[in-house]
């Protein structure tokens, strides 16, 4: 369009998808836009998408919300972006390109075509009503052919035609696949596995025919078409799409004389040059050491290398080549877990052996592939069941050594209890899912040197992703650093030298009311004094149990995590959820009829959690205070959802209506949940009351437990839903109302003033020295004579409360902070949402 | 002052954000802040009393691609100053926006300052 840029070489990139996008990024990242005018062509007209999660397409997600970038990226980068525009040839002499539109010069250029779906040359495959499964345009027309059939068809057993086949099951059409080899997705799993996912699938209402080869389409008789197989079986459809693998569309590269390999696909070099040093090629496309790569991950790996490639030159260093990729796959289709490692089949492995384990009940199927010497993982096959998948990729990726019994890596655990505590864990257990990490891999981490969580975490990268393994990672360290003789320093953090436990009494006893003052005190000398992450929530619970002033408070405010600090809880875009009170989860329908006027008004998403609530999504920073002034004004008050605090009574219905209930058990989950209200704990609480023995409210997974007796209530403690789910044990039998309350005001005192750091009432009593006897006897007899000033305490949180939300909107300058911006108005532009089931959520 | 990137940043210019009341002591706020490059979301973290007293660092967190950093808690860590992200906890150094957990992970950091109670930033 412009004049040649004098001083930049032209590279022209052709193709705009996935790995020709990523390409793009990779120069962008490495600063190529200095040295390269950039020209990207691509024929369709949308930008690059997310081809992976096409399927979602049908259900619901726009071409939007799949585009994986924008134009204001390509343009703020400078780089030309062409769409709607295919180049049609490649003169090499000229080192020009043609497009219907023009010709471009080029300095380099990268061929990201990619690749396009095969058809089988079957006679009749060019009817109306015969189409592939591969852009967007295409779904287009498979929807808008949905329209007028009844059924469909998909040619093809692989990986995208159980995609496309439960897409066209979406579409209400009844579908069948049909498959030439003799079992479904015939590269991932052998016969075996086949069978299991031929029997998932057609539990599913998809039927399956494997073992046929079509021979012509013809017109159907009571459908458009019909499908004459090579034993002159037929099968009648509306509607057919072709999902029978990929080519590489090499088609420019042949027709300007570059390598191309015997099965297709440009031939290309480490460094991703085809055998013009000046042409490059990526992706699907590009035929490396004789293979074509279907997967996305390695066309990612290509499209840094040829960046690389195209900036050694420009600026004469050299780092990045392409050397292969792991085809290791873990997939979900149609809710059927599908795994493949390394050398599934084994066939590529002289001397493989096998193990198999086949549970025709469980529908799982798993398959190990060892080295001959018995050492080495070289692949393995699941279906049914992927939890083994990141485990057994571990022992393939790092070579590990293999346990003497290999068959143990897939046989079903046999361990029937609960596994209590670090020592119980088997090596293979896995910590830390986000990264892989397991118990073996923190006690080698140990074994090579690390001597502190800290070091672990930097070594393994462990809890450093969604962060849920933390308590589980810590108890394991501790645990293995403790049998190894090294004395676990239990500090808070590096910037007090005392226990949570330590710091709790040093507040109390010394009456401290900040945290600058704990720190002047008690902090360590060495640091800056600022606190941290961790200890800075901690002391602020601290404080708030002893003494429960405003969290919002000047003094306390830079202590809180974000949920805290805005008092709503943050989801993954920024925005946060709401979520009111509704003690003991009743609700008057004046109440409801607000809850959903504030929803609509403020566009929220809304959803009942499993605590009895209505939590509203999405919520803007700046809208908070004006959601929660019109809740108010309803006479709601906050819900303490964000805080490790008391998070919500359940109760079933009781004897106000149910025919079985001996208690009232609404009431007395909403005395509970009002006497409790805002108490801060090391970790969230949540109780439970039943009217019956039937225990609708579930209380047996709570911290406390309320069942109602004949006689009044009994009381169970220190249960646990969660991820290590745990039962309450029994604690105290047919109780008065008053006496439910003293020995539940103790109870929950004594874990405030005990309990370690975001440790929850179940981990609390496992680890308790004197067990439950222990408990009772503090709690029942009073044996450390303790009980009154527990009393005390409690009465002083109870007395203290008030609702967080109307002490912070009465208060402008509290209000302050509840700005997304300082200084402009305008909003973050970066929360986006689409929609999904009639509602919004973050796209 | 430093020239390691003057060469970049030859167009910055410095411009007035708020005021030293709009912060919040020993916290975050977020700010837009009009770069050459266009408007760019600005952490602004404010530590009266220590040696260098406010900081600016990019307010969208990389890790979870939300615009959130000026959310997160300040501290110290070994000697640094950090503020952690609230999505996933990650540690960046206010002083160059270093991501303590990943080397290949830096924010970008503007230089911030006070001309008496107003709050300036050389973008």
């Amino acid at each position: 369009m412009n004049t040649p840029n004098a001083t930049k070489s032209q590279l022209i990139v052709i193709g705009n998808g996935m790995v020709g996008h990523h390409l793009v990024e990779q120069l962008v990242e490495q600063g190529a836009t200095e040295h390269y005018e950039i020209t990207v062509f691509g024929e369709e007209r949308h930008l690059a998408y997310d081809r992976v999660h096409l399927s979602e397409y049908f259900s619901g997600r726009d071409a939007d919300s799949l585009a994986l970038s924008t134009a204001e990226y390509y343009a703020e980068h400078g780089i030309a972006l062409r769409l709607s525009e295919a180049v049609t040839a490649i003169d090499r002499d000229k080192s020009e390109v043609t497009t219907p539109q023009g010709r471009y010069a080029y300095d380099r250029l990268v061929l990201a075509t990619g690749s396009y779906p095969f058809v089988p040359p079957i006679p009749g495959n060019d009817r109306e009503g015969c189409l592939v499964y591969r852009t967007l345009e295409d779904l287009d027309a498979i929807r808008a052919m949905a329209e007028t059939a009844n059924t469909g068809v998909v040619v093809g057993g692989g990986l995208l035609g159980l995609e496309a086949a439960n897409a066209l099951r979406g579409l209400n059409l009844d579908t069948a696949v049909v498959e030439f080899a003799p079992r479904l997705m015939p590269m991932q799993v052998d016969s075996e596995g086949g069978e299991l996912l031929r029997e998932k699938i057609e539990s599913l209402g998809v039927q399956v025919l494997t073992g046929r080869a079509t021979q012509e389409i013809v017109d159907g008789e009571a459908s458009r078409h019909r499908m004459v197989f090579q034993d002159d079986k037929v099968l009648e459809t509306d509607l057919i799409v072709f999902s029978a693998g990929i080519r590489p569309r090499d088609d420019l590269a042949r027709d300007c004389g570059l390598e191309i390999g015997e099965r297709g696909g440009v031939v290309i070099d480490d460094r991703c040059l085809t055998n013009d040093p000046a042409i490059l090629a990526v992706g699907e496309v590009a035929l490396w050491n004789n293979s074509i790569f279907g997967l996305v991950a390695p066309g990612y790996q290509m499209a840094k290398a040829a960046a690389a490639t195209l900036l050694a030159t420009a600026s004469g260093s050299q780092d990045g080549s392409f050397k292969g990729a792991d085809m290791s796959t873990k997939l979900k289709l149609m809710g059927v877990d599908v795994g493949s490692i390394g050398d599934a089949h084994g066939d590529r492995t002289p001397g493989a052996r096998m193990f198999r384990f086949l549970d025709p009940i469980k529908q799982q199927y798993r398959k190990l592939v060892v080295s001959s010497d018995g050492k080495r993982l070289v692949g393995a096959m699941l279906v049914g069941d992927n939890s083994y998948y990141d485990t057994l990729l571990q022992y393939y990726a790092n070579r590990m050594d293999l346990p003497e019994d290999p068959a143990a890596l897939i046989l079903p655990s046999s361990e029937g209890a609960p596994t209590l505590g670090p020592d119980a864990l088997p090596e293979t257990a896995m910590i830390c899912s986000c990264h892989n990490v397991t118990k073996g891999d923190i006690c080698a981490t140990l074994d090579a040197g690390a001597v502190d969580l800290g070091a672990v975490k930097g070594e393994t990268k462990a809890s450093t992703g969604c962060g849920g393994c933390a308590a589980l990672l810590k108890s394991v360290v501790d645990h293995e650093l403790e049998a190894r003789g090294v004395e676990v320093d239990k500090s808070i953090c590096e910037h007090f030298a005392h226990t949570r436990q330590e710091l709790y009494d040093i507040v109390r006893v010394e009456g401290i009311k900040t945290f600058s003052e704990l720190m002047e005190k008690h902090g360590s000398a060495e640091s800056h004094r600022l606190g941290c992450d961790i200890c800075k929530p901690a002391v602020a619970s601290i404080l708030a149990s002893c003494f429960n002033e405003p969290i919002t408070d000047a003094a306390h405010i830079p202590l809180q995590d974000t949920n805290d600090t805005f008092m709503a809880n943050m989801q993954k875009n920024g925005t946060y959820s709401v979520v009111p009170r509704v003690p003991g989860g009743e609700i008057t329908p004046d109440k409801l009829v607000v809850l959903g006027q504030v929803a609509q008004k403020y566009a929220l998403y809304t959803k009942v959690t499993g605590g009895q609530r209505i939590d509203l999504f999405g919520a803007r920073l700046e809208d908070l205070p004006a959601i929660w002034g019109e809740l108010i004004e309803a006479g709601f008050e906050t819900g303490h959802a964000y805080g490790k605090s008391l998070r919500t009574v359940k109760s079933c219905v009781g004897s106000t209506w149910c025919r079985y209930g001996v208690q009232d058990s609404v009431g007395m989950a909403i005395q509970l949940e009002h006497r409790y209200k805002g108490l801060r704990a090391p970790h969230k609480i949540k109780f439970g009351v039943s009217g019956c023995t039937r225990e609708c409210a579930e209380a047996q997974s709570k911290d406390i437990g309320v069942i109602a007796t004949e006689n009044g209530w009994n009381l169970y403690v220190c249960g646990n839903g969660g991820m290590r789910p745990r039962h309450a044990e029994l604690f105290a039998t047919d109780l008065a109302d008053e006496q439910l309350y003293r020995i539940i005001d103790r109870f929950l005192m004594f874990y405030i003033r005990t309990a370690d750091r975001l440790q929850r009432t179940s981990v609390w009593r496992e680890n308790l020295d004197g067990g439950l006897d222990y408990l009772k006897e503090v709690i029942l007899e009073d044996s450390l004579g303790i009980g009154e000033e527990l009393d005390r305490q409690m009465q002083t949180v109870i007395d203290a409360y008030e609702c967080e939300w109307a002490n912070a909107i009465s208060d402008p300058e509290k209000l302050k902070r509840f700005r997304s911006f300082v200084n402009d108005a305008r909003p973050d532009p970066d929360i986006i949402y689409t929609t999904e089931r009639g509602q919004l959520r973050p796209a | 002052m430093s020239s390691a990137i003057a060469a970049k940043t030859m167009t910055q210019t410095w411009q007035t954000l708020c005021t030293r009341a709009d912060l919040v002591p020993y916290s975050g706020i977020a700010a837009w802040v009009e770069t050459p490059e266009g408007p760019a979301q600005a952490a602004i973290f404010y530590l009266p009393g220590y040696e260098q007293e406010l900081y600016a660092i990019d307010h969208h967190d990389p890790f979870s691609h939300a615009n959130v950093i000026a959310r997160g808690i300040v501290g110290d860590i070994k000697g640094q100053l950090v503020v952690a992200s609230p999505i996933y906890k990650q540690h960046f150094r206010l002083e160059d926006g270093q991501c303590l957990e990943d080397d290949s992970v830096a924010l970008r950091t503007w230089k911030v300052s006070f001309k008496g109670d107003e709050v300036w930033i050389e973008a």
